[in-house]
């Protein structure tokens, strides 16, 4: 669609329903953003000043919003926009060569437009189909177990045009892989069963079995879930409207990590019950589900299962009868933004603004979504909330380790020979899991994903659980024929991709530790760019605004010290060497001039007989 | 009641409930490294020069309440280390020639550069395109210095009313941009006279038409280090015209 076609008319008609449908308010930007882009295609200039008078916000801020996010398109990005997943699980599988065949026999250049905007190919971090990878997203949809014949087929359905409802169904096939089963995977409770038995409690005892069964947050950070609530419980609502909220964060964002993934595609009901029994539990009466762009192929079934708890009286006025109950829960798609899993980063989000991490205190619990006292808690958790209230809390407390009770889904990938959701009390060995998956020549185990930590073979008997190693889920396993220096570059790069901005030291260091280990791989690296490494590591550690940045350089840090050797042959010498290389930097006069003789050469390449470059 | 103080490198600084380590500082007449900040508007810690060491942790000096009794690191040799390292990424990131510039010398990056002993900018530079904005009649936008301190996009939206500035991209591309569809300072409202033109600590908005008028080597971070004006930074407020004029 060209910018011509923007007629004043024509653009309010466009707008109109989308910014209706959310009641003007500014504070659904990004929602807003999406669904016009929907309609639109893109987000054209005009649009953004349209949507910007409609709400009433300046319209460098829509744009700013716009800007942020990686699924917003502020120029056309093609009729087919084709999306590699770029976690190193993908790479492992020979993404980077189906990238690469898909741009050869489409004839264009990845990151680039076709002339005739057909489509564009590109990179994106992980989508969370590292068992089933590689995977791309096509115009949002996910496409898994992509194969060399697979690409081919798509490139011909690109090229004639067909649209996506006419590819093979099997082609955007989604699998559980669920491998193993424990206290959570292994029942499926009808809808409202959580819901009623927590009604059936009441909220004081409901949180008392919180704090009894000693639940800690399965998002990363092992926050008890009890004293969330609790907090959240007792803290003043603020103005007229009063309301608390419960926000279940589903930004499941670290690669290497997709159990949300499985739960809310086959145990929603649960994740939606354990939502309503926190909303019962703290006095709210409206949860927000904030779903990753990545997984915006599940919305449908999700909104559907939301219409039905709320014909069988699960959602709305009044629950199961109870008077003094409401609950309602919406659904808000992100926009591709690995930080907005950071839980003050995604009330920002929800809030319609960039997802930049707030100034903590005050937290979340008293001062968060609208100002008003939320919990957040990661699907996981509520999953397992709605269990306790289903189960006890003492018999929560009896699963698992002391300070870990329960069980966690681990989402395991790599080379495994059955990858996929394993779920296992707190407590179990690497050892045991890797036997279990059928890891047989595991050299490492990046656990929690990038942000989390890799272990090497003598650390396979430590255990899963917050007093040994805690973890999101992510559990990627690197057989002894990977090169950990290329795992640790691919998560390089991903930080660096997924840098907010807001702060100098990750904005900037993010980008000095890519360019870094690019060129030690470019085989010009020395023991100096190590030492900057490390350099930035401390400082990234020390002094930046979330646990992104924080944790930024953290697998570099890990591999640095367990797998030294991968970077050492890599170095061309102990001392310093510019990533600068005059002899090669002279080639492109060398084309023009048709030259190649060893006086159009530059140093060590001049000295030896018949080089081309 | 006793008057609540932090220990500050070892000196006790009194504060008021509320006060962040900043303004205690500030108020003290002791100098904390920063650049976002500026005591007329609400602290947003994101240029981190600020960061200290309280009760043993890193924190931004400007966005964490002071509490009683608190132990504060600020003047060491890893703090100003790691400071130093801050001001170099700032550096490699933008476009900034000191010699060619109109702020040198009453510009904050120079001057922190300078009392923090910045011998280098030590990084590979990233040489970023970022064109000029000459669009408007009485003021240039040279983004090539813009440090993303968002003061002026603060100071815009809170004393201006007028949102003239904003940031859009993430990460290292993250940049700021004016209000207006053609991406024009021209098309937006701004007026040499607003607090927004006054309140850059390096060389992005610049008056047209007025070059030197203070010659270098008498401007104000020439003529003393920064670190001994802390009483003029404390004293920095939303209605002042500063610029050297």
């Amino acid at each position: 669609m060209s910018e011509e076609s923007f007629d004043a008319e024509r653009l309010e008609e466009l707008l109109r329903p989308v910014v209706d449908r959310h009641g003007g308010d500014p504070l659904q930007l990004v929602q807003i953003l999406r669904e016009t882009q929907d309609v639109v295609g893109y987000l054209p200039t005009a649009v953004l000043t349209a949507i910007a008078t409609a709400l009433r916000l300046p319209r460098a801020q829509v744009e700013g919003v716009a800007g942020f996010y990686s699924f917003f398109h502020l120029t056309p990005p093609g009729r087919y926009r084709v999306l590699f997943s770029d976690n190193i699980t993908d790479r492992m599988l020979g993404s980077g060569e189906l990238l690469d065949r898909l741009c050869n026999k489409l004839w264009i250049e990845r990151g680039k437009v076709s002339e005739d905007g057909l489509l564009s190919v590109d990179r994106t971090s992980c989508t969370g189909m590292c068992d089933q990878g590689p995977a791309l997203l096509v115009n949002g949809q996910p496409l898994t177990h992509l194969s060399g014949e697979r690409i081919d087929r798509i490139s011909e359905l690109i090229r004639a045009q067909v649209p996506l409802a006419d590819w093979p169904a099997e082609y955007f096939r989604v699998d559980d892989n669920i491998r193993r089963r424990d206290s959570l995977l292994a029942t499926e409770w009808p809808a409202g069963e959580a819901l009623r038995a927590a009604l059936a409690r009441g909220a004081e005892a409901m949180l008392a079995e919180m704090k009894l069964s000693n639940l800690r947050g399965r998002g990363g950070a092992g926050f008890t879930t009890a004293v969330k609530w609790e907090s959240a419980r007792r803290a003043p609502c603020h103005g007229e409207e009063g309301l608390r909220y419960v926000v279940c964060n589903a930004d499941e964002g670290e690669p290497g990590t997709f159990k949300d993934r499985v739960l809310l595609s086959s145990y929603a009901d649960l994740v939606f019950d354990g939502m309503s029994v926190a909303g019962f539990s703290i006095g709210a009466s409206k949860g927000l589900l904030y779903l990753r762009g990545e997984y915006a192929y599940l919305l449908p079934a999700l909104r559907e299962k939301l219409e039905r708890r709320r014909r069988s009286g699960l959602l709305g006025r009044a629950l199961c009868g109870q008077v003094a109950f409401d609950f309602e829960i919406d659904i808000h798609l992100g926009a591709g933004a690995y930080v907005c899993g950071e839980e003050t980063a995604l009330l920002e989000s929800l809030e319609g603004r960039r997802g930049i991490p707030r100034i903590r205190p005050p937290f979340p619990v008293t001062a968060g979504y609208r100002g008003q006292p939320t919990v957040v808690n990661n699907v996981e958790t509520l999953c397992k909330a709605a269990l306790i209230a289903i189960r006890g809390g003492a018999w929560f407390a009896g699963l698992g380790t002391k300070q870990s009770t329960g069980s966690k889904l681990l989402s395991i990938s790599g080379d495994v020979e059955r990858p996929g959701i394993y779920e296992y009390p707190f407590g179990v060995s690497v050892e045991q899991v890797l036997q279990d998956c059928g890891a047989g020549n595991a050299q490492a185990v990046q656990v929690s994903g990038p942000s989390g930590v890799c272990l090497a073979t003598h650390e396979f008997s430590r255990r899963i659980a917050f007093e040994d190693v805690p973890t999101a889920g992510a559990f990627m396993v690197f057989g002894t024929h990977r090169d950990m220096f290329e795992v640790a570059r691919n998560f390089a790069h991903f930080f660096k991709h997924e840098s907010c901005g807001f702060c100098t030291p990750c904005r900037v260091g993010t980008s000095l530790v890519a360019n870094c280990m690019d060129k030690i791989a470019k085989g010009l690296g020395t023991q100096y760019e190590i030492n900057q490494i490390f350099k930035i590591h401390r400082l990234l550690h020390a002094a930046s605004h979330c646990g992104l940045g924080q944790a930024a350089c953290n697998p570099l840090f890990d591999t640095l010290q367990k797998f030294r050797p991968a970077y050492e042959r890599r170095l061309c010498s102990l001392d310093f060497e510019p990533a600068f290389d005059l002899d090669q930097a002279l080639a492109a006069a060398r084309q023009m001039t048709g030259r190649n003789d060893p006086g159009a050469h530059f140093g060590l390449a001049a000295r030896l007989p018949g080089v081309a470059s | 009641m006793k008057q609540a103080s932090i220990l500050l490198d070892g000196l006790p600084v009194p504060f008021d409930a509320g006060q962040t380590i900043m303004d205690a500082a500030l108020a003290a007449g002791i100098f904390i490294p920063h650049l976002c900040h500026h005591p007329a508007f609400k602290p947003q810690g994101s240029c981190k020069l600020c960061t200290v060491k309280a009760n043993g942790r890193y924190v931004s000096a400007c966005t964490l309440p002071a509490r009683d009794g608190m132990e504060v690191e600020n003047n060491t040799p890893d703090l100003n280390d790691k400071r130093r390292t801050l001001l170099q990424m700032l550096f490699v990131e933008g476009n900034h020639f000191c010699p060619s510039c109109e702020q040198s010398g009453n510009c904050m990056l120079q001057a922190l550069a300078y009392e923090l002993e910045m011998l280098s900018p030590h990084f590979d530079q990233f040489y970023p395109n970022r064109p000029v904005d000459a669009s408007h009649p009485e003021v240039l936008l040279d983004f090539n210095r813009c440090i993303l301190c968002e003061l002026c996009v603060r100071a815009s939206r809170d004393v201006d009313g007028k949102s003239v500035f904003s940031l859009s991209g993430r990460g290292i591309n993250k940049h700021l941009i004016v209000n207006a569809e053609s991406g024009r300072l021209a098309d937006t409202d701004f007026d040499w006279a607003d607090k927004a033109a006054q309140v850059c600590p390096v060389g992005v908005i610049l008056k047209k038409r007025r070059g030197f008028a203070v010659p270098i080597g008498k401007r104000r971070y020439d003529i003393e280090p920064i670190a001994r004006q802390v009483e003029s930074l404390a004293a920095r407020r939303a209605d002042d015209m500063g610029h050297g004029d």
